[in-house]
């Protein structure tokens, strides 16, 4: 994971953090981390902006279902088996909650290869002039590639 | 704002992406005005020489057409005004030191990284 570094020439009053992120569901502990960045930011009172690319869309994949699992002996209301698309409605009440911004475009062609074109409400699709508009209205940005 | 792009893995997901998705993402923001540079460091500095297109993968009866083809997607990116620069004690380490940098792509020292990093508002490390 890195983190981008911003001038001193940014508004220390300025609040949204931009955030890019590669990483699928399910494959990697950056994606935790990413969605606890996430969270963190709304608990320090900063609107969120995220470009998701590549393997990134299929977090807001509107189809992924939970599923119970034997080897745990619970069925799946018990298991209740985190959801990457059902983090990102929470992160969308809590912004509303607190009255920040909270926005997610997906990269379109990324989506598109991918055939995870169902979302959830509220995020959108969009390319990489959508990550530099985020970036420049942005007090900073981190990126977390994929590795 | 300015912002450097920092490339240090290579060949990730070029044979399924036909790109390097960071090069190929530094030229779509480029097209829509961004101001740009790129580093290509640690295992990324085997773009700045390399000369040949990837291989077509097959796969059975399948076939690939269009495999990546970084040297062509570099030097777009060089023609489009982007700076790009190698690190060249990591070239040095590969074993590729001795290579001809692809046109328009420059050799910086690792000490040279700070004057390069401060001359940005923003690094973005993929």
């Amino acid at each position: 994971m890195n983190h981008s570094h911003s001038k001193d020439s940014h508004s220390k009053e300025s609040k949204t953090l931009t955030f890019a992120f590669m990483d699928p569901p399910f494959e990697s502990e950056r994606t935790v981390t990413f969605f606890r960045l996430l969270d963190t930011a709304l608990e320090k009172g900063a609107n969120v902006r995220i470009f998701a690319y590549e393997g990134a869309v299929a977090l807001a994949f509107a189809r992924q279902q939970p599923h119970g699992n034997s080897v745990h002996g619970r069925d799946s209301n018990a298991e209740n088996h985190p959801l990457t698309r059902d983090w990102i409605a929470a992160l969308q009440q809590k912004a509303v909650a607190r009255e920040l911004g909270f926005e997610w475009i997906n990269c379109g062609l990324c989506v598109d290869e991918r055939g995870v074109n169902e979302v959830i409400a509220g995020c959108g699709r969009g390319g990489p002039p959508d990550l530099w508009r985020y970036a420049s209205e942005a007090f900073n940005t981190l990126t977390i590639g994929t590795r | 704002m300015k912002v450097l792009q920092v490339i240090d893995q290579a060949f990730r997901t070029t044979t399924e992406e036909q790109d390097d998705t960071i090069i190929w993402l530094t030229r779509s923001m480029r097209s829509a005005g961004g101001e740009l540079m790129l580093l290509l460091s640690g295992h990324g500095v085997h773009y700045a020489v390399q000369r040949r297109r990837q291989p077509a993968l097959a796969l059975g009866a399948w076939h690939q057409t269009e495999p990546a083809e970084i040297t062509r997607d570099l030097a777009g990116l060089v023609d489009s005004g982007v700076p790009v620069y190698a690190v060249e004690e990591d070239l040095a380490d590969r074993g590729l030191a001795h290579l001809p940098l692809q046109n328009g792509v420059r050799g910086i020292s690792r000490q040279g990284l700070a004057t390069l990093y401060d001359s940005a508002d923003q690094i973005w490390h993929w």
